[in-house]
């Protein structure tokens, strides 16, 4: 590792509680999963923490499983995890396309769901899939448990809504009646950070046809957090017309020239995207097959 | 802070006092002198720092040592036994599966852990589940000869699926 090392201070949780405790008794510190991503921005020198709470033996908050009408995965469950789980595989495949697009598999060994909501960087693969699927962030602290909605959870860049000493538990995601849809745009297929990511839901389901939640559009690496795109949504609700669509899309957006692309590709592409989903699911596209 | 940490090495146990910040590829090469374990990118992208920690593949410079207390590691040092190279170490010679070798433990540790997961036994399949081993030589194809061949030997061509969860 080429980062002075000097400073850092590394705790172990021996149990939830006792990791509640610590991040109580420890402001500023970071829970870690994997070390995916911290290990990688420490060696850039961009990390200005210096304690970390190994979160990786609580195998508690690694269960992938069924608690009624919505899935619980825990905080640590890995990609490989959600991979090979029957449950995601029947309840949000999309979830599992996400997952397999992360690294290589050494990655997706060791990176967890958990990890990529609280790095809550833009471009995080899974993000747009949880924005889509309305799902639910379970946390925890000395004070308790409390849910927050995934779609009130980041509040701007790489900000989100917990309190300094809240652990992320599990994410909860509710049954979605509808055709699911995934597409990562990266510079090659395998170990790329998206240029441009979208998830998207269109429920079939006919007592569902009156909700304009029927139709539910995410898109990362376009602002500074995921985003849903609710006027996008709305304008398809309303008349289905994908030429009004996209200029609405195109003007609820915020992409910006970076590292990996420009802001013009991606309003190209985020288009794009739009248009290919709704030429593959909207009502008309079916009629005419 | 200094920490003591149990951890069996290519079936050899270890005792180590080590520094909590250590990396399991600085404990490796620098404390163990291990250093069949290469250290490319030191940032998860590259690969060819892969060991296997109770038998997954994992880049090990994303890991810290005092995390894996307990847990068994497996190295290119530790994968033949006594004087016989292992399938998949005779199949890399025999098809010319390197240019430089720098990257070639870690795509032989990633093979390896490949072979004890549930992907499909296909071509798609093998180059999917080889894709976080990078080589800038360009040997992949004779790479995927290599872990075919190892396949076929091993009888384990039909697809087979298990669950992990």
């Amino acid at each position: 590792m080429r980062a002075a090392l000097s400073t850092l201070k590394f705790l172990e949780a021996g149990s939830l509680s006792h990791a509640f405790k610590i991040m109580k008794t420890h402001p500023g510190i970071m829970p870690t999963a994997g070390c995916t991503d911290i290990y990688v921005s420490l060696n850039f020198g961009t990390l200005k923490v210096r304690e970390f709470l190994n979160l990786w033996g609580l195998s508690e908050l690694r269960k992938i499983q069924m608690k009624g009408d919505y899935l619980s995965i825990g905080s640590l469950a890995t990609y490989t995890q959600i991979i090979h789980s029957d449950s995601v595989k029947k309840w949000i495949p999309m979830l599992i396309q996400a997952s397999s697009s992360i690294g290589g598999m050494q990655i997706q060994n060791r990176g967890t769901l958990g990890g990529n909501i609280g790095n809550g960087s833009p471009a995080g693969d899974t993000l747009p899939v949880l924005a889509a699927a309305e799902a639910v962030v379970v946390l925890g602290s000395t004070e308790g448990i409390r849910r927050i909605s995934f779609n009130m959870f980041y509040t701007g860049y790489r900000k989100n809504a917990m309190n300094p000493e809240e652990l992320i538990l599990s994410v909860e995601i509710p049954r979605i009646k509808s055709q699911q849809w995934y597409r990562k745009v990266g510079t090659r297929a395998a170990q790329a950070i998206s240029k441009i990511v979208m998830a998207a839901v269109l429920s079939k389901d006919p007592e569902e046809q009156q909700d304009p939640r029927r139709i539910r559009i995410a898109f990362g690496s376009l602002a500074p957090t995921v985003i849903r795109a609710f006027r996008t949504e709305t304008a398809l609700a309303e008349n289905g017309n994908i030429t009004e669509a996209q200029k609405t899309l195109l003007s609820e957006i915020q992409p910006i020239d970076d590292i990996r692309s420009t802001a013009l590709y991606r309003q190209t592409v985020a288009a794009n995207l739009l248009a290919e989903w709704w030429g593959k699911v909207s009502p008309r596209s079916l009629i005419k097959s | 802070m200094e920490l003591t940490v149990t951890l069996e090495i290519n079936e050899k146990k270890h005792v180590l006092t080590l520094d909590s910040r250590t990396t399991l590829l600085d404990l490796l090469r620098e404390e163990l002198h291990l250093t069949g374990t290469k250290k490319g990118c030191d940032h998860g992208q590259c690969g060819t720092c892969t060991i296997l920690l109770d038998g997954k593949r994992v880049n090990s410079c994303l890991i810290l040592a005092a995390s894996a207390d307990q847990k068994s590691i497996t190295t290119i040092e530790g994968l033949s036994s006594s004087n016989s190279l292992h399938p998949l170490q005779k199949a890399f010679i025999s098809h010319d599966a390197l240019q430089c070798g720098y990257c070639t433990p870690g795509q032989i540790l990633s093979a390896a852990g490949f072979l004890n997961e549930p992907w499909e036994r296909t071509t798609e399949g093998i180059k999917e589940g080889m894709s976080g081993n990078l080589c800038r030589c360009g040997a992949y194809p004779n790479i995927l000869t290599a872990v075919q061949e190892v396949l076929e030997n091993q009888k384990l061509l039909n697809p087979q699926k298990a669950s992990h969860s």
